[in-house]
């Protein structure tokens, strides 16, 4: 039954993909991208990790998407990024072919997991997902949690800045 | 395997119930915001069908079917197709964590009284919330009109603006739930409501939510008198409606989680729980109503200026010091 649920959404996503390199027009490819997300999302919740899934729907799908399709509406790129960015693709294709290898090489090796960890399916059950999240990040991973926001301060007040200039 | 037939059973008809009510929610809140503005302005509002009008809503459902559906010359087909239904789905998928009443127990089952109660229902709430957007902006680009265009436009400035701040006021709801998931916020507000314990979250999430949901002081996407009708310039017939009944909708949606969140939710003295529930549903709706009644509306600049320089920096102080004095407290 999961395995039967998870090649649906396996097809939809690679169907998505395929509508975000291949289609015409660049909101046609956004709206795709976005798809790709919701069943990434799917994966999430699958794998048990259903914080992750609505994350992944609220800032990907809900925020950096939304704001892509407003630049893209906003400068209304059509025609002219078409032809500015056909020759750039090539490139861009031969790198996710590489890749795309790679990742078959490894998951045929299997080793592409690591050594098991002592947080399994059942401790996730029990405890639950988020508080365990929220913990391991706030203890253990607590540095480059802080380095993170640290990057982010810098890149809002860069933003700020960039901004202000023109005013 | 009865036991899980029974399951699929329950759930197909609690969402079958919970459609249903929701669509005659919609139906008639369009009424009611019609008799209500109408009496507010001094006129009767509809009613020739029926007593007190009560017959409109089918007439206008009659009437938005048997218009012509029009498109323009142009336009992205499919997307001009999907849109309006993007919206209404939106907003009926967010009443899947709705708890509208105590878990019942029949024939020793216990039975939730919400179609899933998930255990981050209240980030399922804000994910879906922002999706609304996509039909909006979908439906707005896809007429190839320019008025449609800068709805969507301005639709998508005010949903960024506001969905941050609107997130960053229900953390001290979690914080003193201690639980994403709705149920259990409903459960810590059974001494006193949330609306006593965090009223500035109350006020920034009114605000944002009224923001969100494009309600008027904050209906700039859809502004008739200076971009005819903003995104749905273009739509006519039921794909109209569609948008139309979305916005009700989601008055329905306000309505639930405002009660949920800070109202309380089911609990309150004498009557039972789910009349307790639909009385601060639609006592919600008519105070929106009510607002627009009687406030102008904002320009897009006092729009910015509200969401990023006002409530952002209320709801992240308010965040601090909610923690700080629950951590007082301990």
């Amino acid at each position: 039954m999961e395995t039967i649920f998870f090649y649906i959404i396996a097809l939809v996503a690679l169907g998505s993909g395929l509508i975000v390199v291949l289609c015409k027009s660049p909101v046609n490819s956004a709206l795709g991208l976005v798809n790709t997300f919701f069943c990434l999302a799917v994966f999430y919740v699958m794998l048990y990790a259903p914080f992750m899934a609505a994350v992944q729907i609220m800032v990907y799908a809900g925020a950096i998407m939304v704001l892509i399709l407003f630049v893209i509406m906003l400068l209304n790129l059509g025609t002219e990024a078409r032809k500015r960015y056909t020759h750039g693709v090539v490139w861009a294709a031969l790198a996710s072919l590489l890749s795309l290898v790679t990742f078959l090489v490894f998951i045929k090796k299997g080793q592409i997991t690591g050594a098991a960890g002592d947080i399994t399916k059942d401790v996730v059950m029990s405890v639950g997902h988020t508080e365990l999240i929220g913990k391991t990040m706030f203890t253990e991973f607590l540095l480059p949690f802080e380095i993170a926001s640290i990057l982010l301060l810098v890149a809002i007040v860069g933003a700020v800045v960039l901004a202000k200039k023109e005013v | 395997m009865s036991d899980l037939l029974l399951s699929l059973a329950l759930i197909l008809v609690k969402l079958g119930l919970i459609f249903g009510v929701i669509l005659g929610m919609a139906a008639y809140l369009v009424l009611a915001e019609r008799k209500i503005l109408g009496r507010m302005q001094l006129r009767h509002g509809p009613n020739r069908l029926g007593p007190f009008g009560l017959i409109q809503p089918m007439a206008d459902v009659i009437k938005l079917i048997t218009k012509e559906d029009f498109m323009p010359d142009q336009a992205d087909k499919w997307l001009f197709l999907f849109a309006p239904g993007l919206t209404a789905l939106t907003a009926l998928l967010s009443f899947v964590v709705v708890p509208f009443a105590p878990p019942l127990t029949i024939f020793g089952r216990e039975l939730p009284m919400v179609v899933c109660d998930l255990n981050i229902g209240l980030l399922y709430f804000l994910g879906i919330s922002s999706l609304g957007v996509y039909g909006v902006v979908i439906g707005g680009w896809a007429s190839n009109s320019k008025y449609s265009l800068l709805g969507a436009m301005r639709s998508i400035g005010q949903l960024l603006s506001y969905e941050l701040a609107m997130g960053l006021a229900l953390i001290p709801v979690v914080l003193s739930a201690k639980s994403f998931s709705l149920t259990d916020v409903v459960m810590s507000q059974a001494d006193w409501p949330n609306l006593l314990k965090h009223p500035v979250a109350f006020l920034i999430f009114l605000v944002s939510i009224a923001a969100e949901s494009k309600r008027t002081p904050f209906d700039m996407p859809e502004a008739e008198n200076e971009i005819v009708g903003g995104f749905h310039t273009e739509y006519s017939g039921m794909r109209f409606g569609l948008f139309f009944v979305g916005e009700y909708i989601n008055l329905v949606i306000i309505g639930s989680m405002l009660t949920v969140l800070f109202l309380g939710g089911w609990h309150g003295p004498l009557l039972p729980p789910i009349v307790w529930f639909a009385i601060k549903v639609l006592f919600v709706a008519f105070c929106f109503i009510w607002a627009r009644g009687t406030m102008p509306r904002l320009r897009y600049d006092q729009l910015l200026h509200l969401g990023w320089k006002v409530l952002i920096p209320l709801a992240l102080l308010n965040l601090l010091v909610t923690a700080a004095v629950l951590l007082a407290i301990g």
